[in-house]
């Protein structure tokens, strides 16, 4: 294997302070310099991105007094995909006094995670998770409240304490808003300047500090050259390599992928999540899927015919000719076993010919006996906009036909490396929220990514990035400055070549291949030979694509497909380090699935003396051998176990 | 199904734009609209036609980005946005007519995509609650009534898509600024601002070129979102008692 990368020298995390845990985050604001407030002023942050980790951190900073520059490519922040988000968003806060706890969010994380993430990044997490609740409702986000005032929680993904706080199924899309009108407040003010609909397309790295961005103008085309004295990616997740995926349609890769190739470190990509409750393909022109809230497992039973080619309506199928296999296989748990796993069951059944459905990929969550049990008007009240939501979609009425579900690529734990103050292995250069890689190790739990995004830029970063800013202002720099230069150049080259291949096959076709390659090797389930095949055929339809793409029109337009080419360009490149990374994973852990690594009875087996440690991959060359950092993982607090949901 | 497509070209800004007639065949009942946008473009492309540019990006209904006016009804003939409008809601042989949001305030950026960040301004005025990052009290230090609570929800759920502007006869913004101000007026935390909050809104509406409220209410039969008219009515009241008042200025 070790044709594919080369193993280079083991990193480590040097920011981290030692001691004991609850006091690590104390010690560290504490020995990170500060910048004066009058000296803030002089010192200068670009912000790639306007989701919630990257919102807050504009916000925040430009709030504290430093100029700030913000990128999306949406023609609004307000429309960053952390929006979509529906259930809910977890808070240590012991509310319901259910013996919830700072440690115990920590605790659940770490394991939940696989023990795959750092033991320090995780309960800094779970301290400040307290904090963002507070910040939001000061910001008028309107949390769901009981009739004495107070705020609302559930418990939410199997977790037995009650901690998620919601805002019904618009979590996300409230806690956007919030940091929204906190950014739209310091454009007035003249702290932060926004750029919209500007992509990033290039980091612009001098004297080894990243130092600036080039950005194009998504409506004139004119390729820009921004500085600062610190450069924060704020891009989120890379699930649209698989083409289907829940990300909204712009979620790419190219902001983090454009860092790695100018040096920073890409850790653990193949962890990725998939979703076990998405509604299921219908058909080859699909162009996204959509996540049905988790909760409905809470009350709906899954299920499908014990006979595969079973062509029967659901509803005639007697109950000795059902399989509920998840509680046939994890009677304790039952439908509510973590994503991870339903979601590799519900691929073994279909895989056994016993799917439903178009294409025989679906399974059946079915509400018939909730109905029976609570009465249409409780099942109504609690799941009636989900319910809604599945019938505009498919036609079909989820109160009479069970529903079907199917896995579908939800989030992505891999992302570029960072330290504890979020810096990755470029100086200057901080990534926060699902871009980076930290906190979640290889699973994530449920109502936990809004958290990351909030705390990350409400609260980590802004007292981290002084501690570099402090040895700021640098040297000033302007578009003549070679490295800007040579990289603006570099920008244009690529988009020259794009319009001038005028090849046969449209963007979305090569997309649409690349994503069945990993849906099919990189998904649920990978093994060694799957992968091989995997990357060489990446391989090869990179090469074609280079070849064969056909991108119309000109630069200086509005020019979606240009748009698209570019991001899918890059998503060849990193879909060959996912595969390698999971080839080199000989172990099965959280979302990433081995076959070779599995117990008798078929769950996944960790290998934590071989494989306890960080994969953070350098970049060397497009199709040349990767290098391998080891980051090793120690903890001190968790004891290491394998999980079990029999 | 087979479908005739009416839709509005316009090069960029300047340009004067026209309908240009396109057949899209094999249209499946289960496609949403804008995948069905998606095949006429791939067509497009392979016939060596520019595709046509809409904005568009969750695809579930919650991003705002998409919009485009159907039929001359803003999101088409169910109550929902572009993206979860479906082609089961149209018949075999349909002829439909797709054009942009129009409205002053709205330009034009290229064919369907218009440019809507008259409403970040609007936000910008007084739409939100200055809460330093840090200085929060605790969560539960302020209770807030349910009903109050519910009623700040419903407006909040605004996606800023436009639809309003663009179904209103005088193309005027008044639902989404009403929508903002009942958000935050209905909340303990927005009261210090509420009355500079409503007059620096509706000052930066009109800077924008939208057109005024007159009570027709062809916004709130659009809006994706069912936000209430009476936001309207509730934005009246904020204005009067903050003119009364004499607090804005």
């Amino acid at each position: 294997m070790t044709e594919l990368f080369i193993e280079g020298d083991p990193i480590r995390d040097e920011k981290a302070p030692e001691g004991p845990i609850e006091e690590r985050w104390d010690k560290r604001r504490f020995s990170a310099k500060l910048v004066n407030p009058a000296n803030r002023r002089k010192l200068s942050v670009i912000i790639v991105g306007t989701g919630l980790a990257g919102a807050s951190a504009a916000a925040t900073l430009g709030e504290a007094g430093y100029q700030v520059t913000s990128f999306c490519y949406q023609d609004s922040p307000r429309r960053a995909h952390s929006i979509a988000a529906q259930g809910g968003i977890n808070a240590a806060k012991n509310y319901r006094n259910d013996g919830d706890s700072i440690y115990r969010l920590f605790y659940d994380t770490v394991k939940g995670g696989d023990f795959r993430s750092r033991e320090s990044n995780v309960y800094r997490l779970s301290q400040v998770s307290v904090e963002i609740i507070d910040q939001c409702v000061a910001q008028g986000v309107p949390f769901a409240r009981e009739y004495g005032g107070l705020l609302d929680n559930r418990s939410f993904g199997g977790v037995q304490v009650s901690r998620t706080f919601y805002a019904r199924g618009q979590t996300g899309q409230q806690l956007l808003i919030g940091a929204y009108q906190a950014l739209e407040r310091q454009v007035a003010a003249g702290t932060v300047q926004m750029h919209t609909r500007h992509e990033m397309l290039e980091l612009i790295v001098v004297d080894g500090k990243a130092r600036g961005i080039v950005a194009r103008d998504m409506v004139t085309g004119e390729i820009q050259t921004h500085f600062a004295d610190a450069v924060v990616l704020a891009t989120g997740g890379y699930g649209n390599v698989f083409y289907l995926s829940t990300n909204a349609m712009g979620c790419n890769v190219t902001a983090s992928w454009r860092a790695h190739r100018k040096g920073a470190l890409f850790a653990n990509p193949c962890y990725t999540q998939i979703h076990p409750t998405c509604i299921p393909v219908s058909g080859d022109y699909q162009s996204k899927l959509t996540l049905m809230s988790e909760s409905l497992r809470n009350d709906g039973r899954i299920w499908v015919p014990k006979k595969g080619d079973d062509k029967r309506d659901p509803r005639e199928i007697p109950e000795e000719d059902r399989d509920y296999y998840l509680e046939r296989l994890y009677p304790a748990f039952g439908n509510l076993v973590p994503r991870d796993i339903a979601s590799r069951a519900a691929k073994n059944v279909c895989d056994e010919g016993r799917g439903v459905g178009p294409g025989g990929l679906g399974v059946y969550l079915d509400f018939a006996d909730a109905i029976k049990r609570m009465g249409r008007p409780a099942v109504e009240a609690k799941y009636g906009n989900l319910f809604d939501m599945y019938q505009r979609i498919t036609g079909e009425n989820p109160y009479e036909v069970p529903m079907r579900i199917y896995p579908a690529v939800h989030y992505t734990m891999g992302g570029l490396w960072v330290d504890y103050d979020l810096q990755s292995s470029i100086p200057g250069l901080f990534v926060t929220g699902e871009a980076n890689f930290s906190d979640h190790g290889a699973n994530r739990l449920g109502a936990s990514a809004l958290m990351q995004g909030l705390a990350d830029g409400y609260f980590v970063l802004p007292n981290t990035i002084n501690d570099y800013l402090a040895d700021g202002p640098f040297e000033k720099l302007d578009e003549d400055t070679p490295e800007a230069k040579e990289a603006a150049e570099a920008v244009r080259a690529r988009i020259d070549t794009l319009l001038s291949i005028k090849g046969d096959r449209t963007v979305d076709s090569f997309h649409k291949e690349l994503g069945q390659i990993m849906w099919d090797y990189c998904g649920m389930e990978r093994n060694e030979e799957g992968l091989r095949k995997a990357i060489d055929r990446i391989r090869e339809l990179r090469d074609e694509f280079w070849r064969n793409v056909k991108v119309l029109g000109e630069n200086d337009e509005l020019n979606q497909a240009l748009e698209k080419a570019g991001r899918v360009a890059d998503f060849f490149e990193l879909a060959e380090l996912m595969c390698i990374d999971a080839l080199h994973r000989r172990e099965s852990c959280g979302g990433h699935f081995r076959a070779e690594s599995q117990t008798e009875d078929g769950e996944a087996l960790r290998h934590d003396d071989e494989f306890a440690y960080v994969a953070a991959w350098e970049f060397t060359e497009t199709g040349e051998q990767p290098v391998l950092h080891k980051e090793p993982l120690e903890y001190e607090y968790v004891e290491m176990k394998q999980r079990s949901y029999k | 199904m087979n479908i005739t497509l009416r839709v509005w070209r316009q090069k960029g800004r300047d340009d004067k734009g026209r309908m240009v007639t396109y057949k899209v065949e094999d249209v499946s009942p289960d496609m949403s609209f804008l995948e069905m946008l998606d095949v006429l473009n791939e067509k497009l492309t392979l016939e060596d036609e520019d595709p046509v540019a809409f904005d568009h990006d969750c695809r579930e209904g919650i991003c705002g980005a998409c919009g485009v006016v159907i039929d001359g009804v803003a999101h088409g003939p169910e109550t929902t946005t572009t993206c979860q409008l479906h082609m089961r809601s149209f018949s075999d042989g349909d002829v439909i007519t797709v054009e942009p949001w129009r409205a002053k305030a709205f330009p034009v950026v290229k064919d369907l995509v218009v440019d809507r960040s008259a409403f970040d301004r609007i936000i910008q005025a007084g739409g939100y609650i200055s809460a330093p990052t840090g200085t929060a009290p605790d969560a539960h230090a302020m209770p807030v009534p349910k009903t109050d609570a519910d009623r700040a929800f419903d407006a909040a759920t605004c996606i800023g898509c436009g639809a309003c502007v663009a179904a209103c006869p005088n193309a005027s913004g008044m639902l989404f600024t009403a929508a903002k101000v009942t958000h935050l007026g209905m909340l303990p935390q927005g009261q210090p601002e509420r009355e500079a909050r409503v007059v620096n809104m509706l000052n930066q509406h009109d800077e924008e070129d939208f057109g005024g409220c007159t009570n027709i209410g062809e916004c709130a039969a659009v809006c994706p979102k069912g936000i209430p008219l009476d936001t309207i009515s509730q934005l009246n009241r904020d204005l009067l008692g903050s003119l009364a008042s004499g607090k804005a200025e």
